[in-house]
C-alpha cells in the first residue's frame, strides 16, 4: 500500500477553539497539525500590539496551545506549520522556545522560522524603484496613504516551510504566508514533489483551502441539513490523508461530532472563491473545475483530479493603512410598535448630530430583527416583539466619532418609549485599520529560514 | 412554476475587499442544470440591485454541481472598514437562497422540483 500522510488543521482563525489543536494531537494518529491564525486584518492588529511592545505582534494563543500539543511533538514526532509568528516570527519561536524549556525531551524541539514576508521596512525603497504598490482593486497608487500604513506583508507560499522541515525542524513558525502553505509544504517535503508538478501541487493547495478554516469542513457553519448534523459540540476538526499522487480523502478523528460529507466539503471549495478556473498562489494557480470528488465512506470524502500550472511572476501583499475612527451604537425597543420606535430615534440622532456640525464619512443605521442582515430582500412582520437600534459612524475627526458616543444614551429619556438595552454603556471608538492588496515582484521578496533550539 | 433557491440549493459566502463572493450548490445533483439556466447573472444582479453597488459576475463548476457569484460593492467599502453588522459577508449566501426563480412548468415537473408557494 502506498504511503499516506495525515495532516490536521487545528485552528481557523485567531480565535478559533482553544481545544482544538490538542485534539488534534491526542485523538487519533496524525503526522503533521498546521494552525492558521491571521486573516486579512490579523496584521495590523499584531503591528500596533508590537509597536506598544517590542516582544508581542504574534499570535499569543499558540504558545498556550502548544503547551497541550508538546508532548505530542517531542515524543511523538508530531511536526507543526503554524503562522502564528505574525509580525514578530522570532519573538513568536522565542516564546514558544522559554516555554518548552521546562518540558521532557525538550532538547529534541527544533523550531524552524521564517521571515522576510515583512515589507515595511523596505517599502519606501519599493516605491522610490518603480513600485507603484497599486490598490489591487482601484489601481490607486500606494503614495496617497503612505504616511498612513502600518504593516505591508508579502504572501509567501510553500519553499521556505520546505526548507524548515528538510532541515529538521518540528515546529514551522512563519509571519505572513498563504494559509495553503501551510499544507503544502509538508507535503512537498514528505513526498519531494518537485515545485514545478503542477497538478499534485494544486492537489496540495486544494487540501489546504479545504482544512484552512477548520471545522468550517467538518459540519460547522454548514448549511446543507444543518439540523442533522451531530454533536457539534464535541466537533471533530479536519484531517486530510494525502496519498503520493496528490489525491486525498478529507475525514476527522473518529468519536467526534460533525460530519464530513460531500455537501459540506464542496460548500468549503466555494468560501471565498473567486474565479474558480484560478485559484492563484504564490506555488501554483490551481484549477477548481478540475476537482472531482467522491464519498469514501462515513465522514470521508476523497478529492482527486485536480490540474494546476505555473504561477505568476508576483506576490501577493498585504497592506494595511490607518483609515480613521468608528463607534458603533445599540438600544432594544419593545413592542408595541418597536419598529417605528426605533426609525424615529435614528432620525432624532441624526438631527441631533447634524445640529452639532459633526462632520461623518458615514452613518450607517440597521434594524437588528429586520433588516440587519439581509436588508430590502426579507419582508418584514407586522408585530415585531422587539428592534435592535444599531447605529454607526465613521469619520477622520476622532471628536466627531466621540461625541456620537454621546448621542445614545440620552436617547433612553428624550426619545420615543419602551426602549432598553443600555447597560453596556458607551460606545467605544475604535481606530479604522483598512486592507490594501497589492501585488510585487517575486524578486524583491527573500524568504529566510532560521532553526533555533532550547 | 415559482422555485425559491432555499428550496433547491445550498450556499456558503465570504468575503474579499469590498466583494462578497456566494457559491450556490444544488441539493440534488440533477437540479444543478435548473440552477445553470435560470440562475443567471442577470437575475442574480436583479436580485440585489438594491443591496450592491457593483456588478455580479458568475462562474459555474459542474464539477461541483455549483455556481459562485461574485458581488461587487457589497460590503460597504470592505469588511476591516464596513460599518455593517454582515461585514465579512457570512450572509450574503441566505440573501441568495431567498430568490425565486421562474421554471416552465414541464421542465419543474420532470426535475420533481419543491413549488413555491408565497
Amino acid at each position: 500500500m502506498s504511503r499516506i500522510v495525515r495532516i490536521a488543521a487545528g485552528q481557523g482563525f485567531w480565535g478559533d477553539w482553544l481545544e482544538a489543536p490538542r485534539r488534534q494531537v491526542e485523538g487519533g494518529p496524525i503526522d503533521y497539525l498546521m494552525l492558521d491564525y491571521l486573516a486579512e486584518v490579523t496584521m495590523s492588529i499584531l503591528q500596533k500590539q508590537m509597536q506598544r511592545d517590542p516582544m508581542a505582534g504574534y499570535a499569543r494563543d499558540f504558545i498556550t496551545q502548544m503547551e497541550g500539543v508538546l508532548p505530542a511533538v517531542l515524543e511523538r514526532g508530531v511536526r507543526v506549520t503554524a503562522n502564528a509568528g505574525g509580525v514578530n516570527p522570532l519573538g513568536c519561536a522565542d516564546a514558544l522556545l522559554a516555554m518548552a524549556r521546562g518540558a521532557k525531551h525538550h532538547d529534541r524541539l527544533r523550531v524552524g522560522v521564517v521571515t522576510g514576508d515583512d515589507l515595511l521596512p523596505h517599502l519606501d525603497s519599493l516605491l522610490a524603484s518603480g513600485h507603484a504598490l497599486a490598490h489591487m482593486e482601484t489601481g490607486e497608487p500606494l503614495a496617497a496613504i503612505r504616511d498612513r500604513v502600518l504593516s505591508a506583508n508579502a504572501y509567501v507560499g510553500a519553499p521556505p516551510i520546505v526548507e524548515a522541515l528538510a532541515r529538521g525542524a518540528n515546529v514551522v513558525v512563519t509571519g505572513r504566508c498563504t494559509d495553503t502553505a501551510l499544507i503544502l509544504a509538508p507535503l512537498m517535503h514528505e513526498f519531494q514533489w518537485p515545485t514545478n508538478d503542477w497538478d499534485r501541487l494544486a492537489s496540495g493547495i486544494v487540501a489546504g483551502h479545504i482544512v484552512e478554516c477548520g471545522a468550517q469542513s467538518t459540519g460547522g457553519n454548514c448549511a446543507y441539513d444543518w439540523r442533522s448534523i451531530p454533536n457539534l459540540e464535541n466537533i471533530g476538526f479536519p484531517i486530510v490523508e494525502v496519498a503520493e499522487d496528490g489525491s486525498f480523502v478529507v475525514t476527522k478523528h473518529p468519536g467526534t461530532g460533525g460530519r464530513v460529507d460531500v455537501h459540506g466539503v464542496t460548500e468549503q471549495l466555494v468560501y471565498e472563491m473567486g474565479d474558480p478556473h484560478e485559484y492563484i498562489t504564490p506555488d501554483v494557480i490551481a484549477d477548481f473545475t478540475t476537482i472531482r470528488i467522491s464519498s469514501d465512506g462515513t465522514d470521508r470524502v476523497r478529492v482527486a483530479g485536480v490540474h494546476g500550472k505555473p504561477p505568476t511572476d508576483k506576490l501577493k501583499i498585504s497592506i494595511a493603512y490607518r483609515a480613521g475612527y468608528k463607534a458603533v451604537g445599540t438600544l432594544v425597543y419593545a413592542w408595541p410598535d418597536a419598529l417605528a420606535k426605533a426609525q424615529e430615534a435614528d432620525r432624532i440622532i441624526r438631527a441631533r448630530l447634524a445640529s452639532l456640525g459633526l462632520a461623518f464619512d458615514l452613518i450607517h443605521t440597521e434594524y437588528v430583527g429586520a433588516t440587519a442582515t439581509h436588508g430590502p430582500l426579507a419582508a418584514i412582520p407586522e408585530d415585531l416583539p422587539e428592534v435592535q437600534l444599531r447605529i454607526g459612524v465613521r469619520s477622520n475627526d476622532r471628536r466627531a466619532v466621540e461625541r456620537f458616543t454621546r448621542e445614545i444614551a440620552p436617547l433612553v429619556l428624550t426619545g420615543p418609549p419602551g426602549v432598553t438595552g443600555y447597560a453596556g454603556g458607551r460606545p467605544k471608538v475604535e481606530e479604522v485599520v483598512a486592507y490594501w492588496p497589492a501585488l510585487v515582484d517575486k524578486s524583491v521578496v527573500s524568504p529566510r529560514v532560521s532553526i533555533l533550539t532550547t | 412554476m415559482k422555485v425559491r433557491l432555499l428550496d433547491i440549493a445550498h450556499a456558503r459566502s465570504g468575503d474579499k475587499g469590498d466583494t462578497a463572493n456566494v457559491g450556490l450548490i444544488a441539493l440534488r445533483d440533477e437540479w444543478y442544470p435548473i440552477l445553470d439556466r435560470y440562475v443567471t447573472r442577470q437575475r442574480v444582479a436583479e436580485h440585489f440591485a438594491n443591496v450592491i453597488t457593483g456588478s455580479v459576475e458568475r462562474f459555474e463548476l459542474p464539477n461541483l454541481f455549483a455556481l459562485n457569484f461574485l458581488l461587487h460593492g457589497a460590503l460597504g467599502g470592505g469588511g476591516t472598514i464596513t460599518l455593517r453588522t454582515d461585514a465579512q459577508a457570512k450572509v450574503y449566501s441566505s440573501a441568495l437562497l431567498r430568490l425565486v426563480i421562474d421554471v416552465p412548468d414541464a421542465e419543474a415537473r420532470a426535475a420533481k422540483l419543491p413549488e413555491h408557494r408565497a
